[in-house]
């Protein structure tokens, strides 16, 4: 059916929406950690039940994208009463049929326990995790079937284009998304309305559209959960931002590791051009758009736009001088507009509630939401969206839920590889681009790691130095060489061969590097160095003057209290009651790592 | 070492033939899809020997020394054959800071292999991948298509044995 | 567009500068005498050589309103910028840049090809680099010394990519490529082959264009050395046009100086037996290219023809277009043609045994040096030419002989082989040959003297150039091109069925031979080359003789030894044959 009309298209939702309701609607996510946790074989054994108890017509069984307290995954979400369940095994489906489903009986064991009241909720609404969370760009995912396009249509699925392409010149779009301020979630939050309106004043018939699917930030999934969980919004999305720019051709460049995104964006793109939302003559318009896909093969710098070109092209991932930009001279040497994932799907709304509306969230500033992939040493870890402006501290502690020992939360690394560390000075700052710049960190695509007071940050700037630097195209001077000589200097120090001068050298190399790269990946490179030595720089110099302490420690989580690696300690750093949790006096331990042969439950970490 | 990479005697024809047809599937220019040709390329044969780079490079007309710039630049192509089971640690920041470079260190010492070499015994490629979007199971490896979370290091050599003296699940 | 339009305004160090449009920082600074250190940097635009990846990072200057740094060679000035190129952090920016090169490269600037002729090592000594702070691993790639022509030493290398550039955009050979990346990165061939196993050319531009040691020729100095002090053998040596034009330039000469004499007045001071012209072979290859030529044009024979004087095009068709080979003429290249005539009709005459003679051949060329191991290049196992020394190398023995050329005497070539004629002379010059080729054709055609010699039409530096010459009642289309990516346009044309030509003529080095691989650096002064050209314009129009079928020594070299131009024996010792070659 081609839908040509925003009639016909309200048409088709009202009768959706009218259609058959089922009794019971059982969401099992299907994002990747539930995956890699047997939710797929969970949703197998569902559906052989419902079968067996001929129950199709009265139960919907949908797998749904990205639920987002990955930690407790694998979940499963009940309607009615939105009762969810965390950690389900194989084993507890049995159970959890006979229960809710065929005695409509809550299955308390499975439910969220509060951590601060003990209490097991049943909504997940209420839970702190969700409570806090402002959804836009999260919209739908994990509350419908990625693959049944009935089920975007029913959630005002391409009505947003339909109002674009038969109300809006392409130029009011721009003029709309300019007004909401919206800003790339991507990386240094470049407004987007702006880019839109460059692309749209260059000259030429011919012009791309180009969604970054690229999501190379080590900790962060929010793209990817996007295209899995709810590809349409981003086929929606992506035909408005080609109508506004004046493209006619789309592409996704996804990350050649996302095997797993591509079949439902495909069944999207396929769905969405049997039904005319894609193709030639949109809404009965004389705009037509098509969009394809194109993979990556694995190279964090093709996050840089001018790098994704080339790699489109078909050539090494190397980022060029800007300007040029993009917007004139882009993908074939035609003015294109790169936006990522997580940007685009915000504009449906905007187009359908209009600037203002998406201005009543996050600052002025910064407006809207963001979604971050909390991870780390912390208790509820999962994607994260709120408005921009929330703090440190509510998304850390109420959001979050804290350490889940209760450990001191020591630093958050956030924007990745390129971002800085926030220490708890900062943990009140409000969340958005121009403050985070400000502090030495980067909104980046979104990864936010928590690091308790255990953490070693010498040893964390290494390894994103190392990464950078395994990642570094190798062009520029500063990116290939000095990267290399920052992570050979940090490799000397944490081996305890390093010297106070080589702090000096660190510093001055990383701004040097800073400020001479070429691309956006050289230039914040150093970041994670700089910033760790800005605020912990004592334990740079614990490595450069060699007084730092080594040792052991418990993972209170596994430790079952047995004494035995208190009585083989030979300086008796040890202490402990009996079946209770033992701690390691850091200061006298000498890292002999008799307490870790000792342990019977592997709870001694090593240094 | 010129007529090993000139002899293509050694690539698979039925393999080959299906490389053709995909190259000649392909819409508009087909130089500017180089990579979705290495990647149907190394999904046909398991890598990218020098001499099938070769075939691509002509296939595409382009000179072999772009081809494989373009295949050494990025991660994901591989020059050499892997072993029977890949293992993949994610080296993610949120696997990080739970602990994944011990778990890699572990798991290249109980498969006595260097990270992206074949083990002695034919057995194990262990790779480093960036992040699978696991991070809810961090540290978290992968057997081929296996996912272990919440991975100690003590339980790494449990997890190889199965792969080990030919009973091998996948 | 009104002029105000086009003009854009900024300050350099508090100078305010009109520009064009479109200018970059560093030409502007350039105008007004701030000097911008650079390196990776090259523009040679007229003929088609840009190299502006803006990567080495050496030439970045602050842009005081971004409050960044912005490299100055690509960086497009804009209206009211204002740009400081010695601020505290522009030069920090910049010496930083330069010592992490240098932390990655190897400290044999003493005995390195390139000592004292190195752009790294210059700018290190400009940028009065003292210490090197950061220090740690460096590149450790084996060198590739298997080529007859190129020895390439990537730990010298510091990923400028003039090389890439020139190798894949302008002579589209595609040989070499960056491969890996980070601080891996490496220029190299496919799989790291040997130059050897490639479709290399050796046309040696990547060596011209190589800022470090990274790219140099193969040195054949002391194989010549050994020759000279061997009593047994008799050395021969003969050198090319475009050489007699450049050489002065490492002795202090302003580019274009014409040394001819003190060339041979140093051979023969170091101790060569006979100082033969490559120009004789050059006349004499006029006269059976022409042949050819008028051959094919009268029977209907394969047209167009090309000229196939340079090696590295020569190699180019081999491995690149395999089945065009029967177009290029059969006739070797001309110090081939005297490398033969030495070993036979020069030995006959004096009665020295060919195995003892050593011909040695000092080119502008890098591609010759791999030429002579052709094996198709030599009669009676012995190769027609032994050792060829570029003109680098030639200068550097000069200087190791300890003469002081500028005060020597010039002295004569030796005779039998060492007459020519205006025509030769332009040889080393694009368009040279074919425009030599048509004073003669012209009056084997037509039977007619030919007046005006000047062909200004063909000469010039645009890469492809076409024109018409009325010969009797024929027009013959002539097309030229230098560079190799050019030729390919031409060769892909007459692949194709589309070329309009009769005799296209190709140079695959920029200017032709006087921009050979081995010339005297030009560092990217594009009026090097045309100063080098014009000087051998202006030995053609001084010489009395300009048509080669007038050279006497060729005549006479027919009548005693040859017998008739294009034939057997014409065949046996100044033609070849070609033969397909892989494309890797």
């Amino acid at each position: 059916m081609k839908i040509s009309s925003l009639a016909t298209l309200d048409k088709w939702r009202d009768e959706l929406r009218a259609a058959v309701k089922f009794d019971i609607k059982i969401m099992v996510c299907s994002g990747t950690s539930c995956i890699s946790s047997e939710s797929d074989l969970i949703f197998g054994l569902l559906k052989q039940k419902i079968d067996d108890h001929q129950l199709e017509h009265q139960i919907a069984l949908v797998p749904t994208g990205c639920q987002r307290l990955c930690g407790q995954g694998p979940m499963i979400t009940i309607e009615p009463g939105n009762i969810t369940y965390f950690r389900v095994k194989v084993e507890d489906v049995e159970e959890l049929f006979n229960e809710h489903i065929l005695n409509g009986r809550v299955l308390y064991r499975l439910l969220y326990v509060d951590p601060k009241s003990g209490e097991s909720i049943q909504d997940f609404a209420k839970m702190d995790f969700y409570r806090k969370q402002q959804r836009v760009a999260l919209r739908n995912c994990g509350e419908i079937d990625p693959k049944s396009i009935d089920d975007y249509i029913r959630r005002d699925g391409y009505k947003a284009l339909g109002n674009c392409i038969s109300v809006l010149s392409p130029k009011e779009v721009v003029e709309i998304v300019k007004a909401s301020g919206l800003r790339g979630r991507g990386g240094g939050g470049f407004p987007t309305g702006v880019k839109w309106e460059m692309t749209a004043k260059s000259r030429g018939n011919e012009k791309y559209l180009i969604c970054n699917a690229d999501e190379g930030d080590p900790g962060a999934f929010m793209d990817r959960s996007i295209i899995e969980g709810d590809p349409h919004s981003l086929v929606e999305a992506m035909t408005i931002a080609g109508y506004a720019t004046g493209a006619n051709s789309g592409i996704v460049y996804i990350r050649a590791e996302y095997a797993s995104s591509i079949p439902p964006l495909k069944k999207a793109i396929e769905d969405a051009k049997a039904n005319g939302f894609l193709g030639n003559n949109i809404f009965d318009s004389d705009f037509s758009f098509d969009i394809s896909i194109k993979l990556g093969a694995g190279a964090f710098v093709c996050g840089e736009e001018t790098a994704l070109i080339h790699s489109m092209e078909g050539n090494r991932g190397e980022p060029t001088k800007k300007p040029p930009f993009p917007s004139e001279s882009g993908f074939r040497g035609k003015p294109t507009t790169v936006n990522n994932v997580e940007t685009l799907v915000n504009t449906p709304p905007i187009i359908i509630n209009g600037a203002k509306w998406f201005r009543t969230f996050g600052t002025e500033k910064s407006p809207g939401t963001k979604v971050f992939a909390l991870a780390g040493n912390i208790r509820n870890i999962g994607l994260v969206e709120v408005p921009m402006g929330t703090t440190f501290r509510e998304v850390i502690f109420d959001i979050g839920g804290g350490h889940p020992l209760g450990k001191k939360i020591k630093a958050v690394q956030i924007g990745g590889p390129s971002g800085g560390v926030i220490t708890e000075a900062f943990f009140d700052t409000p969340i958005e681009y121009d403050t985070l710049t400000k502090i030495g960190a980067m909104m980046g695509s979104g990864g936010m790691i928590v690091m308790d007071e255990d953490t070693d940050m010498v040893k964390i700037a290494k390894f994103y130095l190392e990464f950078t630097q395994d990642e570094s195209c190798g062009k520029c001077t500063p990116c290939r060489i000095g990267t290399k000589r920052m992570f050979e200097i940090l490799d000397r120090l944490v081996k305890m061969e390093g010297s106070p001068a080589d702090l000096e050298r660190l510093e001055t190399l990383g701004k040097a590097i800073k400020t001479t790269s070429l691309c956006g990946l050289g230039q914040s490179a150093p970041n994670p160095v700089l910033s760790t030595m800005k605020y912990f720089r004592e334990e740079y110099e614990g490595y450069a003057y060699r007084t730092k302490k080594i040792a052991y420690s418990i993972n209170g989580e596994k430790c079952i209290g047995c004494t035995k690696c208190a009585r083989v300690c030979p300086v008796q750093c040890i202490q402990g009651a009996l079946r209770d949790v033992h701690f390691i006096d850091e200061s006298k331990c000498i890292a002999c790592g008799a307490c870790y042969k000792a342990c019977p439950v592997n709870a001694i970490v090593k240094p | 070492m010129k007529s090993d990479i000139l002899d293509m005697s050694n690539l698979c024809k039925n393999k080959l033939s299906e490389l053709d047809d995909y190259i000649a599937s392909l819409e508009g220019n087909k130089q500017e899809q180089l990579i979705h040709v290495l990647h149907k390329a190394q999904g046909l044969f398991g890598y990218l020997p020098h001499n099938l780079q070769l075939y691509v490079a002509r296939a595409l007309d382009l000179p072999a020394a772009k081809v494989n710039g373009v295949v050494t630049f990025y991660s994901y192509f591989t020059e050499k054959p892997t072993g029977k089971n890949v293992i993949c640690v994610c080296m993610g920041t949120a696997c990080y800071v739970k602990g994944a470079q011990k778990v890699l260190d572990e798991v290249l010492k109980q498969t006595n292999s260097k990270k992206n070499d074949i083990s002695p015994d034919g057995l194990f490629t262990v790779k480093e991948v960036r992040c699978i979007g696991a991070c809810g199971l961090a540290p978290v490896m992968t057997v081929n298509d296996k996912v272990y979370g919440n991975v100690d290091e003590r339980e790494i050599a449990d997890i190889i044995s199965k792969f080990k003296g030919g009973h091998n699940e996948n | 567009m009104k002029l105000i339009e086009k003009m854009v305004s900024c300050t350099i160090n508090g100078i305010h500068v009109n520009v064009e449009k479109g200018t970059t920082i560093l030409q502007a600074a350039k105008k007004i005498g701030i000097h911008i250190p650079t390196l990776c940097h090259l523009d040679l635009h007229d003929i088609g050589i840009v190299n502006k990846s803006a990567n080495c990072r050496v030439c970045v200057v602050e842009d005081e309103n971004k409050n960044a740094l912005v490299p100055s060679c690509s960086e497009v000035v804009r209206d009211g910028m204002k740009i400081q190129t010695d601020s505290l952090k522009a030069v920090m920016g910049r010496r930083t840049s330069l010592e992490l090169l240098l932390s990655n490269h190897p400290r044999d600037c003493l005995t390195c090809v390139k000592n004292l002729d190195c752009e790294l090592q210059a700018l290190a000594h400009e940028m009065n680099i003292r210490e090197i702070h950061y220090k740690g691993e460096k590149m450790s790639h084996p060198i590739d010394n298997t080529s007859f022509a190129i020895i390439k030493d990537s730990n010298k290398c510091i990923m400028c990519r003039r090389c890439v550039t020139m190798c894949n955009e302008v002579q589209t050979v595609g040989v070499l490529n960056p491969l890996k990346r980070g601080f891996d990165v490496v220029v190299a061939t496919a799989f790291h082959l040997d130059l050897n196993d490639t479709s290399c050319t050796y046309c040696g531009q990547c060596v011209s264009v190589c800022p470090t040691g990274a790219l140099a020729e193969r040195n054949h100095s002391s194989m010549v050395w050994r020759a000279l002090n061997d009593p047994t053998k008799h050395v021969v040596v003969q050198i090319a046009p475009a050489v007699r034009v450049a050489i002065g330039e490492e002795f202090g000469y302003e580019p274009g100086e014409v040394s001819t004499g003190k060339i041979v007045a140093s051979l023969k001071r170091m101790g060569f037996d006979q100082v033969f012209d490559t120009n004789f072979g050059a006349d004499l290859t006029i006269i059976e290219e022409a042949t050819e030529f008028v051959h094919r044009l009268e029977n209907n024979g394969r047209l167009p023809m090309l000229t196939s004087c340079c090696p590295a095009w020569v190699q180019f068709i081999e491995h690149q277009f395999p089945e065009l080979l029967d177009v290029p003429s059969t006739c070797q290249s001309p110090h081939i043609m005297v490398g033969s005539l030495i070993k036979t009709y020069y030995a006959e005459k004096n009665k020295i045994e060919p195995k003892d003679i050593v011909s040695v051949s000092v080119m502008p060329c890098v591609a010759k040096k791999a030429e002579v191991s052709r094996e198709e290049l030599t009669h009676n196992d012995l190769s027609d030419v032994d050792y060829v020394i570029t003109t680098r190398e030639l200068s550097r023995m000069i200087k190791e002989a300890a003469i002081d050329f500028k005060q020597l005497k010039d002295q004569n070539f030796d005779e039998l082989l060492g007459e020519s004629t205006g025509a030769a002379t332009i040889f080393g010059a694009t368009g040279g040959v074919v425009e030599a080729a048509t004073r003669t054709a012209y009056e084997m055609i037509t039977g007619k003297e030919l007046k005006e010699v000047n062909f200004k039409q063909f000469r010039g530096l645009q890469g492809i150039r076409e024109a018409e010459v009325q010969i009797g009642d024929k027009t013959l289309r002539v097309g030229i091109a230098h560079e190799l990516g050019n030729a390919r346009k031409l060769l892909e044309e007459i692949r194709d069925g589309k070329s309009h030509f009769d005799i296209i003529e190709i140079m695959a080095c920029p200017g032709g031979c006087i921009g050979g691989g081995g010339q005297p650096y030009h560092h990217g002064d594009i009026n090097i080359l045309k100063k080098r050209a014009q000087a051998l314009y202006d030995l053609d129009e001084k010489m009395e003789k300009r048509k080669s079928h007038e050279n006497e020594m060729v005549v006479k070299l027919y009548e005693d030894f040859l017998g008739q131009p294009g034939n057997h024996k014409a065949h046996e010792l100044l033609h070849t044959f070609y033969s397909a070659k892989p494309r890797i």
